[in-house]
């Protein structure tokens, strides 16, 4: 599926429930299933900083395609997390750079994210677009 | 006395509502919330007041004067200070921190020594650090327990004719620990060392004598008693106020400028460079006289009441471990709740209209010692009750459902 397609699923989803509780019921189940990051990878290079909570990120490159891997302290963190993993993993870096992220504005998360929280989204999404960046140079060499 | 029902009635903010939930705020560590004799105020002081002082000849700058001097006055006595020379108007405990750690610039040299509690807040630490690294002086922690007491006899043992200042907070923000500072003060002065104790939570909480407790200098915030942010009182021994370089130059605080030398202005002055706070500082005062006018003593009482019936119903919570269990504490509350992160907590009551803190309240090294991320804190002032902390209680098990 396209970047698109899939954040247009997980806005329908999002849509379903009434109210915030089921969001956050939701994210906490999606966190418990997130494609976690190996104990190796958990390293101070991958912690993305700003967020009250400590998130790694980790992604690998397999036939021009990114893969994500994540983990967190928090659990309502790793729920926000595996939903930009479950959007971005197996996608190509270009896809990734030029993707569009107001679906996250759409499911109605961010109003019901802290400050600090927000923050630490817009930093997971930065890392997520580092990489894809990253990759992007190298298959392009 | 006043009914403590009444009471919230001064405070219009607490009729709002949060994600359609009424607001229950339990961060008043933080900052507390304005009674709307103190909006009323900085309202009235823009309206009739609004004017330079110290400055002008004319009515509205002598009115203006007046009333900032006058505030000057009321934390005098509220403080029991000698003289209105001792009381310094900043922007804050930080700012007073800053102003009286540069004070020491000149006088520090490698081989002296300054102590800190591993209890302070951050701002009670990283002016001194920065002391530290431009001196030489090398800075000494004293220690806590786990029921997050600071261990007297170690600070005792750290002591020493090196030592020069001594830094510790009258209650920790964090725990809610109130620390035994006339001891701490009595011991550092054997030495001849300058004491600064940060009382940022306890002016808020209960009476404070700097003359009886013969603390060198003393800071506080006012935002933190019901008064409008920056705003700090600053109270230092005129005598050393006197011998320490001023921290900004600016106007006000001189006696008389040339190119060549400027002389200084007589205290307070000579540490109020620029226009400062005026409507803060008076509506500060207005924030003083109205604790006052409810009084600390029964403030005091009311909030103990707060805090045991909480602590109490928080234990009957499974796998709540409350931080910071020292006898001696005003009404704060460090919990974490199981395994669950205090981030995921915070986030799912803040949902159902209830505030609290969550992190490492700028008290990393409690953290440390503790070897946890963070905890939730909740701290209480005289305008919370009973209900809220059963609908507290209710929130956070239902945050505990949702999270396990
Ligand atoms: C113990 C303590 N010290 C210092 C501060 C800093 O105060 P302010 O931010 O008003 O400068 C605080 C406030 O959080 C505090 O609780």
């Amino acid at each position: 599926m396209e970047i698109i397609e899939i954040q247009n699923e997980i806005v329908d989803e999002f849509n379903m429930f009434d109210s915030w509780m089921e969001k956050y019921e939701y994210l906490i189940d999606l966190g418990k299933n997130i494609p976690k990051i190996s104990n190796e990878n958990k390293t101070d290079d991958n912690i993305i900083k700003g967020c009250q909570s400590k998130v790694w990120l980790h992604a690998t490159e397999d036939n021009g395609k990114v893969n994500f891997f994540a983990d967190s302290d928090a659990i309502i963190t790793k729920g926000i997390i595996s939903l930009l993993i479950r959007t971005f993993s197996g996608q190509k870096p270009q896809d990734i750079i030029e993707s569009n992220l107001d679906f996250i504005d759409k499911i109605g998360l961010r109003q019901h994210l802290s400050p600090n929280r927000a923050n630490g989204l817009n930093n997971m999404i930065k890392k997520i677009k580092f990489y894809a960046i990253g990759f992007n140079k190298k298959i392009n060499e | 006395m006043k009914d403590f029902e009444l009471i919230r009635k001064d405070f219009p903010i607490l009729e709002a509502k949060v994600n359609g939930h009424h607001l229950i705020y339990l961060d008043n560590a933080a900052t507390s919330q304005t009674p709307n004799c103190v909006i009323d105020s900085i309202s009235d002081y823009y309206k009739n007041l609004n004017s330079n002082i110290h400055r002008g000849v004319h009515f509205l700058s002598q009115k203006a004067t007046e009333k900032y001097e006058n505030t000057r006055k009321k934390f005098k006595d509220h403080l029991n200070a000698n003289s209105t020379k001792e009381i310094i108007f900043t922007s804050g405990t930080t700012h007073s921190i800053n102003l009286i750690a540069n004070g020491f610039i000149n006088s520090l040299k490698p081989g002296d020594e300054i102590i800190v509690s591993q209890l302070e807040h951050h701002s009670n630490i990283v002016p001194w650090q920065m002391l530290s690294e431009k001196t030489g002086a090398k800075m000494k922690v004293i220690p806590m327990n786990n029921l997050g007491e600071l261990d007297i006899k170690i600070y005792e043992k750290l002591l020493s004719n090196k030592t020069k200042v001594v830094f510790v907070n009258h209650v920790s923000n964090a725990l809610g620990t109130v620390n035994p500072i006339k001891k701490i003060i009595e011991k550092a002065h054997r030495y001849d060392a300058k004491v600064l104790i940060d009382g940022a939570q306890a002016v808020p909480h209960f009476h404070v004598d700097v003359t009886e407790l013969d603390v060198d200098f003393y800071v506080c915030s006012a935002h933190k008693f019901c008064g409008p942010t920056g705003v700090g009182i600053l109270y230092g021994k005129q005598r050393i106020l006197e011998e320490l370089p001023p921290y900004q130059g600016g106007g006000e605080m001189i006696d008389e400028v040339t190119f060549e030398k400027t002389t200084y202005a007589d205290l307070p002055n000579k540490f109020e460079p620029g226009t400062p706070n005026i409507a803060g500082v008076i509506a500060s005062g207005v924030a003083l006289d109205y604790i006052n006018d409810i009084g600390l003593d029964n403030i005091k009482k009311y909030e103990d009441k707060l805090l045991a019936y909480a602590t109490k119903k928080l234990k009957e919570i499974n796998g709540v471990k409350i931080y910071g269990e020292s006898e001696n504490k005003t009404s704060v509350i460090s919990f974490n709740i199981g395994d669950i992160h205090p981030y995921d907590i915070g986030s799912v009551i803040d949902n159902m209209g209830v505030a609290v803190r969550t992190g490492h309240h700028c008290a990393q090294p409690i953290m440390d010692y503790f070897k946890i991320p963070g905890t939730i804190r909740i701290s209480f002032c005289f305008y919370n009750n009973f209900e809220e902390i059963d609908i507290l209680i209710d929130s956070l098990k239902k945050a505990v459902r949702m999270l396990s």
